[in-house]
């Protein structure tokens, strides 16, 4: 690694019609990460780019792109951690559909979004919440709404169930709602009827994405399709229940 | 009929960040028909960064008030703050954090179910509401879910490019989906700006990549006043090594929660600068503390200092700082409840902007609102830590409300110049047009070069009279720069309209370095090293004048002796030892 001085990419530019991976090489700086890669491309060779980009710091959840097939945020990758012997593939989210080069059509994420009720306090509360009690809500709210685990999820990436099934991050979105001590609504079968938790099967590869380390099956989908299940029959969290739980 | 597409509103909101979203709530519930456009992603703006905290005298742990809140915020303003704003931010803060959590954020807790409050430089008391380090997030996404359940219309990744006047009154603004490229004009009555800061100017900064002055810029052609440009804020703890992540920010909370900052040589140097209140003293004095060290050959390797919180437990960092734990893990291979971090100055806000009226937010050019990091006075010479995100939520809902009554006030909408938008249209695709060898990039690049060199912590009149003419050829440059591709989201296309925005503003701030002659807050001049007590009574003004720019200085306004009364001592105190 340290006499690596050339890092050579291939990007994907273009549209859905008309496309190539187009290859560039950089000079290779100690600490860069993707993003600073792409953005030097941008600058030197290919002006019109389409990339987003706003926070560089991990924070906004906008760089995101499919980095040697892995769905990652590019300002969070550091090219210390890639094989850079070889070329370095730069492509788009695979589950949305395409604007141009590494830009995809996001929009369906803030539909889902639209779908579900904000947060509804209970009347007459005082507001006194302890941190034992939100400690949980906490770690759903770090979403940064990257979409990473959305563009990973079987479901939508290979079978494309986006008019049946909201997906991890809305599952996540709404484990935070629904364990908030104060939130009124029975969410229970919104999540089974509009959100479609049964579409799940803990495969965990959404987990494993994600960039601010939310344990999205384990936290939120299994205790929230326990829910369902106390309610609804659902034949595969009564099969984890009683692998898993019995362990214990 | 126009020939673009024309959408018609009562308010519209250029910006979504904390100050655009909670306009858009006040203004839908007083019932205006109303649009928020943003050239980022929903949920994506700047004010996602925030870290530290809101600052509001909501007194969980300590005996807080309004009034010492105010003192805090006029002291470490160094008294040139808009004292009116100043006064109803301390006042109203408390309610605006409320209803976020009302709206479903949530806060960290102290031990009897209250909101969790922490310490910060310039703060008497423990004020600031918090998550973590992750603070702006959380108060975007409550503001983000109440806009998205109110059904107030949305256009992301869209650019505005142009204010529209009707015989000198806002008539409405244009742009461009930053995906199809394609024109709309928005046609209102009224317009709020809250497009935040101008970070990019500068190479080392803690801003996002929106933070290119589009607002400051809008608004000066637009005929507004501009006020207190020369103050910008230097983070005084940047990261600086690794190059890529150069400037990125160490929160201030790492300070509030006991780090220690420390020489090459192991010295708590803030001693020699401000005993009393050490590592948590203002961002101006610890910026150019660590500046001082580090020019006299006690920085780090990287050219910092070092900052240490690895004394205290290792699950209470990773509690308290996670995101700043991860940030160093990450990108830096450094894990910081064993080892200090390195640090130093960045560029990090602009406490000048628009003028403002304080009760409404509504600009020198009427229908024209300003909110948040884009308006000037509630910070004066520097803004305390805490202190913007309060103001986001203070001013946002007040400039919402005002516009709606404004927009309530005219009878009709006013009338779009279609020959003003084919002119500016005509300027959008010159660009392409252009032949050169200049990317857009290559001039952001030497604007960046040439503010860091002599518009950074500390300025002088030879080198801004330098960085005026040096601007002056580089604007004759980027005149020449030219595009590849076309109007499909296209990065550079969007830099290159930026560069118009981001060169004016340099241009502003540097007159209005040059301008103030004395040394305040985040200003500090070489040439003119302590604060002149004539300085402490005006604000500097720049405005648009028939396609010149003038620079002028107004009075400040005298506070009334009840609130003088706060801050009398303290201001004396200060005074004196200036001289
Ligand atoms: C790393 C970091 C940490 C911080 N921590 C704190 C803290 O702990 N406490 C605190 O009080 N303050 C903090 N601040 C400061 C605070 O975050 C900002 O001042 C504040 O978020 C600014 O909010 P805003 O609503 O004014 O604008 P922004 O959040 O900057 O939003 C600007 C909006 O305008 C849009 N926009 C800009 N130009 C255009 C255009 N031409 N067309 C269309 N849309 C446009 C952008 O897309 C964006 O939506 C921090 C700042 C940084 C950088
Ligand atoms: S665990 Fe569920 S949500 Fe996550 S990737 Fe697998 S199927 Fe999708
Ligand atoms: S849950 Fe994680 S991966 Fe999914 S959108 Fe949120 S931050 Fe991204
Ligand atoms: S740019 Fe914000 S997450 Fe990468």
């Amino acid at each position: 690694m340290a006499e690596q001085t050339k890092v050579k990419f291939l990007v994907f530019r273009g549209t859905e019609e008309d496309n190539t991976l187009k290859e560039y090489t950089i000079d290779f700086v100690e600490g860069m990460v993707v993003l600073d890669a792409m953005l030097e491309i941008q600058a030197k060779y290919a002006s019109d780019l389409g990339i987003r980009c706003n926070c560089k710091a991990a924070k906004c959840g906008s760089c995101t792109a499919e980095v040697n097939g892995m769905p990652r945020l590019m300002c969070k990758t550091r090219l210390s951690s890639l094989p850079v012997d070889k070329p370095i593939v730069i492509r788009p989210l695979k589950a949305f559909p395409l604007i141009k080069d590494l830009v995809s059509d996001i929009s369906w994420n803030y539909e889902v979004n639209r779908k579900i009720t904000p947060f509804t306090p209970k009347e007459d509360c005082d507001w006194r919440i302890y941190q034992d009690d939100v400690d949980r809500v906490q770690e759903f709210r770090k979403c940064i709404e990257c979409f990473l685990c959305q563009s990973t999820c079987h479901v939508l990436r290979t079978h494309d169930k986006k008019d049946s099934y909201f997906g991890p991050r809305f599952l996540v979105r709404l484990a935070g709602l629904i364990m908030h001590p104060l939130d009124s609504i029975d969410r229970t079968e919104h999540v089974k009827e509009q959100a479609g938790i049964e579409y799940c099967n803990i495969t965990g590869c959404c987990s494993e994405v994600c960039p601010e380390k939310i344990k999205i099956t384990d936290n939120a989908i299994i205790p929230l399709k326990e829910r369902t299940v106390s309610r609804y029959y659902d034949p595969l969290i009564s099969i984890f229940r009683y692998f898993f739980r019995k362990k214990k | 009929m126009s020939k673009y597409k024309t959408h018609e509103y009562d308010v519209l909101i250029i910006g979504s960040g904390g100050a655009g979203l909670r306009a858009a709530i006040a203004a839908k519930e007083k019932g205006a028909k109303t649009a928020i456009v943003c050239k980022c992603l929903l949920g994506k703006a700047h004010t996602v960064m925030a870290e530290g905290g809101i600052a509001a005298a909501m007194g969980s742990l300590d005996p807080d008030n309004w009034q010492t809140h105010f003192q805090n915020t006029m002291f470490g303003g160094k008294y040139v703050n808009d004292w009116r704003m100043t006064e109803i931010h301390s006042k109203e803060s408390p309610d605006r954090v409320r209803e976020l959590e009302q709206w479903g954020a949530v806060f960290d807790r102290t031990k009897d179910g209250k909101m969790l409050q922490r310490s910060f430089g310039g703060h008497t008391y423990r004020r600031l509401v918090h998550v973590g380090d992750r603070t702006g997030h959380e108060m975007i996404r409550a503001l983000q879910d109440k806009v998205v359940s109110m059904g107030i219309d949305i256009y992301m990744e869209f650019m505005i490019s142009h204010l529209l006047l009707d015989d000198g009154r806002i008539a409405g603004a244009f742009g461009f989906f930053k995906d199809t490229g394609k024109f709309v004009v928005f046609n209102s009555k009224s317009v709020i700006l809250a497009t935040g800061g101008m970070g990019k100017i500068w190479r080392i900064t803690t801003n996002s990549w929106d933070n290119t002055a589009d607002g400051i810029s809008l608004a000066y052609f637009a005929g507004a006043e501009l006020k207190d440009m020369e103050f910008v804020q230097f983070h005084p703890t940047g990261m600086v090594w690794p190059l890529g992540v150069k400037g990125l920010l160490v929160t201030e909370a790492v300070r509030g929660d006991g780090g220690l900052l420390t020489n090459n040589k192991g010295e708590r140097f803030m001693e020699k600068y401000d005993p009393k209140l050490m590592e948590l003293s203002t961002r101006d004095l610890v910026a150019r503390a660590i500046n001082q060290e580090v020019r006299e050959g006690r920085g780090t390797e990287h050219g910092g200092v070092y900052l240490n919180i690895s004394h205290k437990p290792s699950a209470y960092v990773k509690k308290k700082l996670p995101s700043m734990y991860d940030q160093f893990l990450e990108f830096a291979d450094l894990d910081i409840t064993k080892q200090p971090m390195e640090v130093g100055p960045t560029c990090h806000y602009m406490m000048g902007g628009v003028s403002v009226d304080p009760q409404t937010q509504m600009s020198t050019t009427d229908g024209l609102f300003a909110i948040g990091e884009i308006a000037a006075g509630l910070h004066g010479a520097n803004r305390l830590g805490g202190n913007s995100l309060s103001d986001l939520i203070v001013f946002g809902r007040r400039a919402g409300s005002a516009a709606a009554d404004y927009a309530k006030g005219m009878k009709s909408l006013p009338i779009i110049d279609q020959k003003e938008i084919d002119e500016h249209k005509d300027w959008l695709f010159s660009f392409f047009e252009t032949k050169s060898d200049c990317p857009p990039s290559l001039v952001h690049t030497k604007l960046q070069d040439i503010m860091e060199r002599d518009v950074g912590l500390i300025r002088d009149d030879e080198g801004l009279k330098k960085v005026l003419s040096d601007l002056d050829s580089l604007s004759q440059q980027y005149k020449n720069t030219y595009l590849e591709g076309n109007l499909q989201y296209n990065f550079g296309w969007h830099i290159a309209i930026s560069l118009k925005f981001m060169l004016i503003t340099a241009k502003i701030v540097s007159r209005a370095s040059l301008e103030r002659k004395e040394s305040r807050g985040a200003l500090y001049r070489k040439d003119f090293p302590k604060a002149e007590e004539e300085w402490g009574g005006k604000s500097v003004v720049i405005k648009n004048k028939d396609g010149n720019m003038s620079v002028s200085t107004v009075p400040i306004q005298p506070m009334p002796s009840n609130l003088e009364d706060y801050i009398k001592k303290e201001k004396e105190e200060w005074l004196n030892k200036q001289k």
